[in-house]
């Protein structure tokens, strides 16, 4: 009962956010919906509902494309027939195919605010993550092994390659105090471009193809969940909320992840505590790099199943975001993902049903982020008393400051 | 002018930080407010100066009822604050700095005059001798000159009532010296001065009359001709206090400390600690006296492995640790407490029980193979809250919700929970009011007395000479002299902490 009151307290602002951001997305729609704009003059009550409808419907359209319709998903199971099973659930698992990579880049922001490291460079540990699995897969193909073995083997690789980029800065920063908030970014260009030289060599690169993206991996893949057709939710999913539950454990239940607290919050007062801040922040840097590039290294061999450069799509700034939706909490991280993920798979068929722009997601997911961040902004709309700051607010201040 | 406050109220959620108060100063008084940190005494004072409005009570100035909407107000009605920090633009000189805001203008452009506010700078330091150049950066002056800008800041702003909040916390001896002989000439032109501190000595010495406040009421007033040092004490407290903790002789034992021509460098890469020797034995206190920045901290941070050295040798208990980790140390029983404790001795956002083990969690019970005790964690912290008598509502609460002195004893239980050999405390009651005082030098005094060896760094005179079983002053990183007994008295303890007359520049 205490636990869930004080979840609650904490989702208050996060929550609220979400609902003033599809409020003000209404808006938008209202606003950008000519045609019931153009009778407002001659028909006010038609155009009003007909505005009013077409909000209903947008976000109605989101809602099934998201979750799936409830009254179909019933259908289907009672029919039995694994064609309408998959067709009904698609868009739930769509949903959890996007926030898939969303929880393991979110989870890898979240261990380094957690200690005093600003990681910008979730988007090259991805890659690299990417690079690494694909490296491994290509090399493992001819041996025959059996494709579970060479995923394993994979993934390890990827999330290695991950970690090593993410050690850099923070070796970087413990030993000459470079900031990691630039050498984070500028590995971000760095590892797209070693990505890009690896997919046009022709060890990796699909033969015959000269465009620069690798071969399909035809010999491996990662098992489906349901094994139902046209469905593409796979472990990966379950890796990554096992991964959620691994890194709440490293955080809060170890000696290793109170030092890196410690040191993230203070650095002074952990040396002074006896603990090596520099090894924190290099720790602390590998294990977010491997957990962004565990995640690369999932969808590329399972969702995706080839390597291209566009596969990141941006995804280690959008976790940046993320993670301070889920107030860095890694089962705040899992809840943040599986709502980014329902907006970009409902989106689409709100896009196509009801002619609202898919744009309009980016709006609502950017005010969302824009409210969490200010959340006095939240209390004031909706009158809620203040309470003491959260401590991440202090993660965030001193997490781009100080050196060893 | 003479200033009235009458029945002052101000509630912030959850306190009644002031309840009721009346105070009063004459034209020419010094009013000293005297009070425990949380007393309500900077609450008073921010709504003196228009920062806070009351929620109820009336201030008059003159007879005349006054209501401070805002700063402004309250310095176009003649009050002038000297805050405790100071808000003065470093890379400005002082005529810059202090007529930022009351700027005389000339000319369509409206530019700075210049010449205008200097002469009045000079008039005005001149007749209060202030004794401040207007032409130098602010940068360049020393803390207790940077002071005397800020009175000059008030006083061409035509305070008539100077509010000086905890104006000695940032002072040597001698500057507070030269502070109160500025009160006494503000007195003589008839400004009315209103001391806020919560030091005895001080009040006894510049003030008229006294107000003391605790818990947000007034706990009563004094005549500074009549009273003692006790008596105000107590009234602050709330109860009978020991100002200066009964001791026992020490009994000194092995020499468990030996510091032998010890040499190390600040930050800048500049010898701090210039060739030290001292021997500090087990079951005895050597405080170190000083000013500020002479050394000391460098010092510390050498003995606990915190910092390299440039030559010479420490050992504890025998052991060599010039080259040591502060882990090593620690581990050899050396507890540290660190001068600034917000920084380096708490960690804010973690809680009472995770700051309980900041320096022992990696050792049984806490951890097991990589794994946190919870249980253990808990229940030591709870042993540990209700020993040191830490108020907090939960060893869960965050350490930066505590009051200072109660986030002082999170340290000193934290640093006390396992056997030490060697006590290393620096600055460890600096900003604590009586009570804490008390509390922290008992259990420094206890660990002695159960055989540890105990260095106390401090710069306050007072607490030099009620815990040191020796004094050793430091000064431009050496040690000036060693006093104890009859020698040890306020003022050969001041002689040498300010070296040599020439030497004071130096020190600041």
């Amino acid at each position: 009962m205490k636990t869930l009151r004080s979840f609650l307290s904490r989702a208050v602002v996060p929550g609220l956010s979400v609902v003033t951001a599809l409020l003000i997305g209404a808006i938008v729609i209202v606003l950008t919906d000519l045609e019931n704009l153009s009778k407002i003059g001659t028909d006010p009550v038609g155009a009003i509902f007909g505005a009013i409808g077409g909000v209903g419907r947008g976000y109605g359209a989101m809602l099934s494309g998201a979750f799936g319709d409830p009254g179909r998903i019933v259908a289907a199971f009672q029919s039995g027939s694994p064609a309408d099973i998959a067709t009904a659930i698609r868009p739930l698992s769509e949903t959890l195919v996007a926030a898939t990579p969303l929880i393991f880049v979110g989870l890898a922001i979240a261990v380094s605010f957690r200690t005093g490291m600003f990681n910008v460079g979730g988007d090259g540990q991805f890659l690299l993550g990417a690079l690494g699995a694909t490296g491994a897969a290509v090399a493992l193909q001819p041996s025959g092994l059996p494709s579970i073995l060479v995923l394993v083997v994979s993934v390890i690789v990827g999330t290695m390659f991950g970690a090593a980029w993410g050690f850099i800065p923070g070796f970087l920063k413990a030993r000459t105090g470079a900031h990691e908030v630039i050498t984070t970014i500028m590995l971000n260009y760095v590892g797209a471009q070693v990505v890009f030289y690896a997919l046009v060599s022709t060890f990796v690169q699909q033969p015959g193809s000269g465009q620069p993206i690798s071969r399909p991996f035809t010999w491996v893949d990662v098992p489906p969940i349901v094994d139902l057709p046209a469905i593409r939710l796979d472990w990966g999913f379950i890796v990554a909320l096992i991964m959620a539950g691994v890194v709440s454990l490293l955080l809060f239940r170890t000696t290793k992840g109170f030092e890196l607290r410690a040191a993230g919050f203070n650095m002074t007062a952990a040396r002074y505590a006896g603990m090596s801040a520099g090894g924190s922040m290099m720790l602390a840097m590998a294990i977010s790099g491997g957990l962004a590039g565990m995640g690369g290294s999932f969808v590329v061999i399972g969702t995706i199943g080839q390597l291209s450069l566009d596969i990141s799509g941006g995804i280690g700034f959008n976790a940046i975001a993320l993670a301070l939706l889920a107030a860095l909490r890694p089962s705040g991280v899992v809840l943040a993902a599986l709502l980014f993920g329902a907006l970009t798979t409902g989106g689409k068929l709100m896009g196509i049903q009801s002619g609202i722009p898919f744009d309009l997601l980016f709006l609502i997911m950017a005010l969302v982020i824009m409210f969490v961040a200010a959340p006095g902004l939240i209390r004031s709309i909706w009158r809620i008393p203040v309470r003491k700051p959260p401590p991440e607010v202090a993660t965030m201040s001193q997490g781009s400051a100080g050196t060893v | 002018m003479r200033l009235e406050l009458r029945e002052i109220s101000k509630r912030f959620p959850g306190v009644l930080a002031n309840d009721k108060i009346s105070i009063a100063a004459d034209r020419g008084q010094v009013l000293g407010l005297l009070g425990e940190n949380g007393a309500g005494k900077t609450t008073l004072v921010n709504i003196l100066s228009g920062l806070y409005k009351p929620d109820s009570g009336q201030i008059f100035i003159d007879g005349e009822e006054r209501v401070f909407g805002d700063p402004a107000a309250a310095i176009h009605a003649g009050v002038g604050m000297v805050h405790q920090h100071f808000m003065l633009v470093p890379v400005f000189d002082v005529v810059e700095a202090v007529a930022l805001g009351a700027e005389t203008v000339s000319g369509p452009l409206n530019r700075f005059d210049r010449t205008a506010a200097r002469k009045r700078i000079v008039e005005l330091s001149e007749q209060y001798r202030l004794n401040v150049n207007p032409d130098a950066k602010i940068e360049s002056l020393p803390v207790g000159v940077r002071q005397r800008v800020e009175i000059l800041k008030a006083l061409y702003r035509k305070s008539d009532i100077l509010v000086l909040d905890e104006p000695s916390a940032v002072l040597t001896p001698h500057e507070t010296e030269e502070l109160f002989g500025i009160i006494r000439s503000l007195k003589a032109t008839g400004t009315t001065v209103i001391f806020i501190t919560h030091k005895l000595n001080e009040v006894l010495e510049v003030a008229d009359q006294i107000v003391v406040l605790r818990r947000g009421r007034v706990a009563g007033t004094a005549d500074p001709k009549t009273t003692t040092r006790q008596e105000l004490a107590n009234m602050m407290v709330g109860r009978d206090v020991e100002l200066i903790v009964p001791k026992g002789p020490a009994k000194p034992a092995a020499v468990v400390l030996k510091l032998s021509n010890l040499f190390v460098r600040d930050d800048r890469l500049e010898m701090a600690v210039r060739g030290i020797d001292l021997e500090i034995r087990a079951g005895e206190i050597v405080a170190i006296a000083g000013v500020q920045g002479n050394g000391q901290t460098e010092l510390v941070e050498a003995i606990v492995g915190l910092r390299t050295i440039d030559s010479g040798e420490i050992t504890i208990g025998g052991n060599h640790v010039e080259k040591s980790t502060p882990r090593q140390v620690s581990d050899l029983g050396v507890a540290h407490i660190p001068e600034d404790r917000g920084r380096d001795g708490l960690i804010a956002y973690m809680s009472v029980a995770e700051n309980y083990i900041l320096d022992t969690y990696h050792r049984p019970p806490y951890s097991k193979r990589g794994v946190l005790n919870r249980t253990a964690v808990n229940e030591k912290a709870a042993k540990g809250v209700k020993d040191f008598d830490i108020r907090t509502p939960s060893i869960h609460t965050m350490a930066s919700s505590l009051s200072g002195g109660n986030q002082q004893k999170v340290v000193v239980a934290r640093e006390f929970s396992v056997p030490v050999q060697l006590v290393i405390a620096a600055q460890p009651t600096r900003g604590l009011d009586v009570g804490s005082i008390e509390y922290i030098h008992r259990r420094i005094v206890e660990q002695r007395d159960a055989g540890a060896a105990i260095v106390i760094i401090s710069t306050e005179l007072d607490e030099v000479l009620a815990v040191g079983d020796r004094i050793a002053v430091m000064f431009a990183g050496q040690i000036a002299g060693i006093l104890a007994d009859d020698d040890a008295t306020y003022e050969n303890i001041g002689l040498l902490m300010g070296g040599a007359a020439a030497g004071e520049g130096q020190a600041a």
